[in-house]
């Protein structure tokens, strides 16, 4: 048994966990009862799980949750407490803007989708279409939004930078 | 009966007397009902309610009566039920739509209760395009609020002592044209908590769609926000007080059997695993899902198996399919093919071929199910379940766990798309039978070489052996079809009763269905294009009739099916796509035979004018350059461009769909890129345009996957399935070439609605095959369309 300090979603929580292998995906679904974060394939292959932790997108299925101890982790739920904006319930411009090209049709995979294409839209000045398809690259959508998704996250870059 | 009734109902005239008397003295409450129905849901059923059907199983709303699709409260809330599933396509948004429509409310007063099992009439499963078609047709969802809405109008003339052409309803409030506006009558006044107590009229009157005000507008999706949010409860996020994770262990190859299980070695590992088999099905269950991960681990290495089935090669398997032996059934079968083929001036053949493809969900799937009391009459289960047929699950769980029908509770919660019959149903098995083990909910999820290999049955491989007479004109004068497709449990458990059709079911000593070969084909008795095994340019002639959409006269259709040693089951588009990928590229080929254009040849052949219209759409909305192919000009070396057309009369009936991509090809490496894709599609009035484009766009590149990605890998020689993740089964991804789509609606008024959720999918195949002979001068007649398979169809055909 362990104890660990997780900053999940702007509140500092202490979780005891046998197994410090444990991942941290199952930690965030479990002991934080989040439906952000979703298991894909445990295999870091799919990005369904991804997770912001200090702000940079991880693969929480492959993660361990000592790993988190001490840091801040960001679940899809969680962008605006990131940027401490008001109304942490409400979307954030990221997720308005996939709501106004209502660029999804399952969503199962978008935690993968919008938290990479909002770190990599955070650190890439004015960035092209195809820089951002390059950015997913690693992310998968079987629902085959992928037009949609490309231009909600231009759609969020132009607006909001 | 105080008024007389000026309004005609089409087909069932003004409600008796009779029945406005029923409907003012009903006994029960309806308020009762809809806290019941509305808040509880958990427990609810129409056992006792009038609106059972004699002989189904109790709990089953039955269809024909209007209260078991529409529940108005007094407190003017409206409860609407409907049994077909959102499997992330927005049949939910769209369901909500037609009910604001046909009872001229907003939707966000609208409760929308989506298939659970005795609470929502039983619709079959959400399968094959087909949930728009029925909802607006004669026994689904919009006649049943068509008659509701003629009732209140009865109501409302009686109420306001005017005839129901002098009333004005707006927001589900009825007022008196040019009357005083505190002259008016509420849903909720009128009903007064009570039923409807009326038979649906199958013939009631659906609201004009030129006068629509909310369907056929751009209604944004109800469920994206909350998914965009991240807060949105998929299957996968269930959880029940009490719950237990568990894992199954799958064999590890097919066919293998448990031959000797030590369950010591989960012993003292976390979460007090405890170990179940019933025959074959093995599984664990413990207290986290990490701890059932442990332990599953663990437990595999406790089994010892038997070796398993061995079959033939990857390179063997075409060759083996066109020689076993066979179910045969003819679609068409004029009778004449032989003696007109004989007299023809020219034959063109050609085979085409088509993997094993799956449904690849991006979750692995997920269940729960809270089964008590073991087994028999007193024992009780509820499942929630991304099922795509709650009531058939309800079946199918029965017989697997020998408990009665009437004592399973089956709730539909939204999985991740699963593009046909994916591990959704299958999980639920395995869930079932660990919770019935156990005697607590037990949730599964599946790992990812579980989802892909143990709960995953593959979309039907096909050869399909083309044929077609010329006359000297270059005119089709006789076509001839065979398609030989495998399959392993006649589709699936879902489609039976039978839990030995899919594979928690056999593994757990269910039988499984087997492929009965006949020795004479059927000739048919009835239209069917189902599979669209028929072509488009036939006239589709049964019992002397034309059905088709075609013009050539003698034609045979042939569909044999064989054995198969994988699972297989429904997989978007279901043989269609494997049928119109040889239909339309071979189409193509003929074209090129006789160096015409392929659309204008296609013309030649077609005699359906809404089709027509659709091809000359998309032609000229994609500017389609008027030549034959291969384009003149291009270099046989290096990277070149081309353009190729496809299309097709969905499943006969269900939607027209007609599309032209435009591909850029490097003959050098033999990478094929979709660089343009124009669609259009004609399935009636267009319910929802945004919806309806964004259906098309994820077929196109869907499509664009399946045609240049995908092939499941196995090894027949120890019956393992190798393509077990997102490595060893590669799909499309960001970055590998997203092309611009430009979709083109037909909204057609005066055709009836039809689907949209698997008919563009069904076209890109062959739309990118011709567009790659159009660039190329290559023809590739074997789905994927890989590096490798380009440069060996280049080098066998010397192009």
């Amino acid at each position: 048994m362990a104890n660990y300090s997780l900053r999940v979603n702007g509140q500092s929580s202490d979780v005891t966990i046998d197994d410090p292998s444990t991942p941290l995906l199952y930690v965030l679904e479990e002991n934080f009862q989040l439906n952000g974060p979703k298991f894909g394939c445990g295999l870091a292959q799919c990005g369904s799980c991804t997770v912001l932790l200090d702000g940079r997108p991880i693969r929480s299925c492959v993660t361990p949750v000592s790993n988190a101890d001490g840091h801040s982790v960001t679940s899809l739920e969680g962008l605006r407490a990131l940027e401490g904006l008001p109304h942490p319930d409400a979307l954030h411009p990221i997720q308005e803007a996939f709501v106004k090209e209502q660029a999804l049709q399952c969503g199962y995979c978008l935690s993968g989708i919008i938290l990479v294409g909002y770190a990599f839209v955070r650190d890439t000045p004015n960035p092209t279409r195809a820089e951002i398809e390059n950015a997913l690259n690693g992310v998968l959508c079987r629902c085959c939004t992928h037009t949609r998704m490309l231009d909600a996250i231009q759609r969020y870059a132009r607006e909001n930078f | 009966m105080k008024t007389k009734n000026l309004f005609s109902l089409d087909g069932a005239g003004p409600l008796s007397e009779k029945a406005i008397e029923a409907l003012d003295h009903f006994e029960a409450s309806r308020r009762d009902f809809l806290k019941t129905a509305g808040v509880m849901m958990i427990g609810f059923g129409f056992g006792t309610a009038t609106a059972v059907a004699q002989g189904t199983t109790p709990g089953t709303p039955d269809n024909t009566q209007v209260d078991s699709w529409v529940a108005i409260g007094a407190d003017e809330s409206i409860t609407v039920f409907a049994g077909k599933a959102e499997l992330g396509t927005g049949l939910r948004t769209l369901q909500l739509q037609l009910a604001a429509e046909e009872l001229s409310v907003p939707m966000d007063r609208i409760n929308l209760v989506l298939c659970r099992s005795g609470v929502t009439p039983n619709q079959g499963l959400t399968v094959g395009s087909l949930s728009t078609m029925t909802q607006f047709g004669t026994a689904g969802l919009r006649v049943a609020l068509d008659t509701a809405r003629d009732a209140l109008y009865q109501l409302a003339s009686h109420h306001l002592s005017v005839p129901v052409t002098e009333l004005i309803l707006q927001d589900g409030v009825f007022s008196v044209n040019g009357g005083e506006p505190t002259h008016a009558v509420s849903y909720g006044q009128l009903i007064q908590g009570k039923r409807f107590s009326l038979p649906v009229n199958s013939r009631a009157v659906p609201n004009n769609p030129s006068r629509w005000k909310v369907l056929g507008t751009s209604v944004p999706r109800v469920d994206i926000p909350a998914k965009a949010k991240g807060t949105f409860e998929y299957v996968q996020n269930v959880r029940v007080p009490g719950m237990l994770h568990g894992r199954v262990v799958r064999p590890p190859t097919l066919g293998a059997r448990v031959q000797n299980i030590d369950n010591s070695v989960v012993n003292g590992l976390p979460g007090s695993p405890q170990v179940v088999r019933v025959n074959d099905f093995v599984g664990v269950v413990a207290d986290t899902e990490w701890h059932a991960i442990k332990a599953a681990a663990a437990l595999a290495s406790g089994i010892t198996w038997s070796a398993g089935d061995t079959f033939f090669a990857q390179i063997d398997l075409y060759t083996y399919m066109t020689k076993q032996p066979s179910r045969d059934s003819y679609s068409v079968n004029t009778g004449d093919v032989d003696q007109v083929m004989a007299s023809a001036h020219k034959t063109i053949t050609a085979q085409y071929r088509y993997p094993f493809q799956m449904h690849g969900s991006i979750a692995s799937s997920s269940a729960v199910a809270d089964v008590r009391g073991g087994t028999g009459q007193t024992a009780t289960v509820k499942v929630w379940s991304a099922t795509q047929g709650v009531y058939n699950m309800r079946t199918v769980l029965s017989n697997l766990l020998g408990i009665p029908a009437a004592n399973i509770e089956v709730l539909f919660v939204e999985g991740s798309g699963c593009y046909g019959h994916n591990g959704a149903d299958p999980a639920t098995h395995d869930a079932a039978l660990l919770s019935q083990a156990v005697g607590k909910p037990v949730r599964v999820q599946y790992s990812r070489r579980d989802e892909m290999t143990g709960g995953e049955h593959y979309g039907h491989p096909m050869v399909s052996n083309e044929k077609v007479g010329l006359d000297a004109n270059g005119m089709i004068i006789a076509w001839d079809y065979e398609n030989i497709w495998m399959q392993r449990g006649e589709g699936a458990a879902i489609g039976t009763a039978m839990p030995g059709n899919g594979i928690p079911g056999a593994l757990a000593g269910f039988p499984t269905a087997q492929v009965i070969p006949t020795t004479t084909p059927t000739n048919p008795t009835a239209y069917n294009n189902f599979s669209n095994a028929i072509p488009s340019y036939v006239t589709g002639s049964v019992n002397g009739m034309s059905f088709g959409t075609g013009t050539i006269a003698s034609q045979r259709v042939l569909n044999r099916i064989v054995a198969s040693p994988l699972w297989t089951a429904w997989l978007r588009s279901p043989d269609r796509l494997q049928n119109t990928f040889p239909h339309e590229s071979f189409m193509d080929e003929i074209a090129a035979s006789l160096k015409a254009d392929p659309v204008q040849y296609r013309l030649r052949h077609l005699s359906d004018q809404r089709f027509i219209n659709l091809v000359n759409s998309v032609a000229h909305s994609g500017t389609w350059d008027t030549r034959p192919s291969p384009k003149a000009g291009n270099a046989r070396t290096g990277v070149v461009t081309g353009r190729g057309f496809s299309g097709v009369l969905y499943e006969g009936l269900d939607g027209y769909c007609a599309m032209i991509a435009e591909v850029s090809v490097d003959q050098h490496t033999g990478n094929i890129t979709v660089t343009k894709v124009t669609t259009g599609v004609d399935t009636g009035p267009v319910i929802n345009p945004n919806g309806l484009r964004n259906q098309m766009e994820g077929q196109v590149v869907q499509g664009i996957s399946r045609t240049l990605f995908e092939e499941v890998k196995f090894d027949g020689a120890v019956g393992n399935i190798t393509s077990n993740d997102w490595r060893s089964y590669p799909v499309l991804r960001f970055g590998d070439g997203i092309p611009e789509i430009d979709t083109i609606l037909i909204n057609n008024l005066n055709a009836p609605v039809t689907g949209a959720g698997e008919i563009t999918i069904t076209v890109v195949a062959a739309a990118i095959g011709n567009a790659v002979y159009d660039a190329t001068g290559v023809r590739l007649r074997q789905i994927p369309f890989t590096p490798e398979n380009f440069l060996a169809a280049k080098a066998e055909q010397k192009v």
